[in-house]
């Protein structure tokens, strides 16, 4: 079981996942300053078009998306019950006020969610966890300790599922598997913490035998490259955002958080 | 650190003056007064019973022990006549579990990992990693996912993150404790090559001697009180120490540490029976099919087969822990008393008392703080009178040699400690079977000697034992009969599996060369 899976066979999966990284920034900065419809109505319709030009077509409407076109409308939703009343009010019910101010504002959340989510959903399962380690420790010089320590994490992952497993099939051998799922599950957590600590301290005892932390420079066996490729898709990411600002401040809809 | 010369490989001595390494928090040093030289390019097999230091000892030389924090040291370990804590990358270590000392994602990477940290040029790095590679016979693609190593793989993977460094010296402790026979040969004569070729300095720990004795030149046992018991040439340690060493838990060549006397011919009603069964994990995806079996009251029933081929979701579906996924499991009225329905329908209450399951790793079934409590889990759950209760849990601490060890925590004992405990809880709920996941999986000869006395005493009471294993001298002293999982012989008249699952599907059961006269169960 691995959450680390490789995925060379997407495109853009050669692509120095800290660009795609930093691609996503300047959009998310843009939809958090303003709240209206319009700028991520066009987010999104930019998004749809580029990543199916790109070749993610199939991936946009996969279930690895789902929870983005799922929680997205949940978010609206509770913007339009609870968001601050304003305009004709169309339905109430106890605290529940629905108005066409908060009708809205939940479209409009509910779009940005989407906005967001889905770039950032779609270019994470192209990112390589080794090639974003190399990345961070190589073009953004994040100290390797760090980078290392945290990437032989995340391959004990798939380690603790497959224990969560084992921990409750032991929890029904051993008579306790009758108990309540809060009961059960608060120690059964306990249990798999246990577990991950002592995998985790072999796994640093067999690193530090391979001379990790030790003195002196370290050396990367992969390049991480930056070069004319990584703009390009940080540029992309640039003009995505540029449109959807545009977009809305032509349209009058530009409208910033705290004014 | 500067990269030492890629062409000559130097072995590296080690020397031990009154060594000795106290774990913090333990009253008891590990290892004392320890007097010791190793010269360069020595292949020395290192031995003692369980607690005498054997780990403490070769982590020390690898300079993974950590610092003050961590414990305490006294005397003086050097490698090449230096400390042992200064000297990272002179050795290189091999741990027993294959699955915690994988870093990386991809094989190649997992290689290079090591010379990276050593500061080695890139251009270097990769021709160092295929001749590694090469050394231990592991001929993958540079980024073969890693998580689709088998155990051996994974062990020869590890031999060659070791050796891409050029490590003056290979230590390895209990290299191939955990694998099927097939793994052990593998990582043997893998390390065997090595050693030939490169002459690097070898140390390694492991229980069984046979193993390892055509690749040693010399054997060092560490007593339990401190110091050396034996050291010197392989036959002249073992002709003229076996008493010592058997008394230490050290598994002489062509031994079985005890042979265990027949069943009772009358008792052996059915308890369970499998037909047709498919197992599985996950619903839906069966990982082995067609199984058909019978457990019978006072007799032991061992599971055998290669590693992967579902012999642990068989036992834990048979235990009642899994659904099945396809044919027939079912119980006799014996063993269901008044339950109605397949074993994965009762509660887990009501298992308890019918089968009780040891899983192959004992961290996974603790559940408590003490031994004691360990212990009190079961009959707890089946609302037993204190007095009841009590009477059960001093009976099995002290048939089991847990009662000095009441108080302790469960995860502080020791492997083969660990292992009775995981035992003993099973059976405080006096079970009618009990199914045992790789019950002597990396256990010394000691241990194992009571693990067998242990179930065969199960057994002569009734219960009826499943027992996974790959350990022939198990199967072989200790079992009844044998259900071997593997490929199917091609009998004529059989109908072949389907072709995706034929190599591993097919199943057959034959009885142990010594079968004790109880039917035969041929192909499906």
């Amino acid at each position: 079981m691995s959450i680390a899976a490789v995925r060379p066979d997407l495109p853009l999966a050669t692509v120095n996942p800290v660009a795609k990284v930093a691609a996503t920034v300047p959009l998310s900065i843009v939809l958090v300053l303003t709240l209206d419809a319009v700028s991520a109505t066009v987010a999104i319709a930019c998004e749809l078009v580029l990543f199916t030009i790109v070749g993610f077509g199939s991936l946009l409407w996969s279930p690895r998306t789902l929870p983005v076109w799922i929680a997205a409308p949940l978010t609206g939703l509770t913007m339009v019950l609870y968001g601050a009343p304003s305009g004709a009010v169309l339905w109430e019910f106890g605290i529940i006020h629905v108005t066409e101010g908060s009708v809205q504002i939940g479209l409009a959340t509910m779009a940005r969610v989407i906005a967001i989510a889905l770039p950032a959903v779609v270019l994470f399962l192209t990112v390589d966890p080794t090639d974003l380690a190399d990345g961070l420790a190589q073009t953004l010089r994040l100290p390797a300790r760090f980078v290392l320590g945290a990437l032989a994490a995340l391959r004990l992952i798939g380690a603790s599922i497959d224990d969560w497993r084992t921990l409750s099939l032991a929890r029904r051998a051993r008579g306790v598997g009758d108990h309540g799922v809060i009961r059960r599950g608060l120690g059964q957590a306990f249990a798999l913490l246990v577990l991950a600590i002592r995998r985790g301290s072999t796994l640093a005892t067999a690193m530090e035998a391979r001379g990790f932390g030790a003195p002196g420079e370290r050396t990367w066996a992969r390049t991480a490259h930056f070069g004319r490729r990584e703009w390009i898709v940080i540029a992309v990411g640039c003009l995505v955002a540029a449109a959807s600002a545009t977009a809305a401040i032509m349209t009058g809809s530009w409208n910033v958080i705290w004014a | 650190m500067a990269t030492r010369d890629a062409s000559t490989l130097r072995p590296a001595s080690v020397t031990a003056r009154g060594w000795g390494w106290r774990h913090g928090g333990r009253r008891t040093p590990a290892v004392h007064d320890l007097d010791l030289d190793i010269r360069p390019g020595e292949r020395v097999l290192l031995l003692g019973a369980s607690g005498a230091g054997k780990s403490t000892l070769l982590h020390g030389i690898a300079g993974v022990l950590g610092g003050d924090d961590e414990g305490e040291s006294v005397g003086e370990l050097l490698v090449d006549g230096l400390p042992a804590s200064a000297s990272h990358g002179r050795s290189g270590l091999v741990l027993q579990d294959p699955d915690a000392q994988v870093v990386m994602a991809r094989v190649g990477d997992d290689v290079a990992f090591g010379l990276e940290n050593l500061g080695v040029a890139r251009e270097e790095i990769w021709p160092r990693v295929r001749r590694a590679l090469a050394a231990v016979a592991l001929d993958l693609p540079l980024d073969h996912a890693t998580a689709a190593l088998s155990g051996g793989e994974r062990q020869r993977l590890a031999l060659a993150g070791v050796l891409a460094m050029r490590p003056g010296m290979i230590l390895l402790d209990e290299p191939t404790a955990n694998l099927d026979p097939a793994g052990v040969r593998e990582v043997r004569d893998a390390v065997a090559r090595v050693a030939h070729e490169e002459g690097a300095t070898l140390v390694i720990i492991e229980h069984r001697v046979s193993v390892w004795l055509p690749v040693v030149d010399r054997i060092i046992v560490l007593g339990a009180g401190g110091g050396l018991l034996a050291d010197g040439r392989p036959a002249e340690v073992l002709g003229s120490r076996a008493v010592e060493l058997r008394a230490a838990g050290v598994w002489l060549p062509d031994e079985v540490p005890w042979y265990a006397p027949p069943p009772a011919v009358e008792s052996g009603h059915p308890l369970l029976e499998a037909a047709a069964l498919d197992v599985a994990r996950v619903q839906g995806s069966p990982v082995l099919r067609g199984v058909d079996a019978r457990v019978d009251a006072g007799r032991i029933l061992a599971v055998t087969g290669p590693n992967g081929v579902g012999k642990s979701t068989l036992a834990l579906t048979l235990a009642g822990l899994l659904r099945p996924d396809g044919g027939r499991l079912e119980p006799s009225a014996a063993l269901a008393a008044g339950l109605l329905g397949e074993p994965w329908r009762w509660r887990s209450r009501d298992l308890l008392t019918r089968i009780g399951t040891v899983f192959q790793s004992p961290e996974h079934q603790f559940l408590t703080g003490s031994v004691r409590a360990e212990l009190e889990v079961g009959p707890r759950a089946l609302k037993l009178a204190p007095e009841e209760r009590r009477a059960r849990v001093d009976e099995l601490l002290t048939a089991l040699r847990l009662d000095g060890l009441a108080e302790a925590n469960p995860f502080t004992l020791s492997g083969g400690e660990k292992r009775r405990l995981s035992v003993a809880t099973a059976i405080a709920a006096k079970p009618r079977m009990l199914v045992l996941d790789e019950p002597t999986f990396g256990q010394d000869a000691t241990t194992w000697r009571e693990l067998g006395r242990l179930i065969v005493g199960l057994r002569d009471d009734g219960v009826g034992v499943v027992a996974v294993t790959h350990d022939e001298p198990f199967v072989e002293a200790v079992a009844d009969h044998r259900l071997e999982l593997g490929t199917r012989p091609n009998a004529p008249g059989v109908e072949q599996p389907d072709a995706a699952t034929a190599s591993t599907v097919g199943v057959h059961a034959a009885g142990v060369a010594r079968d004790r006269g109880v039917e035969q169960r041929g192909p499906r």
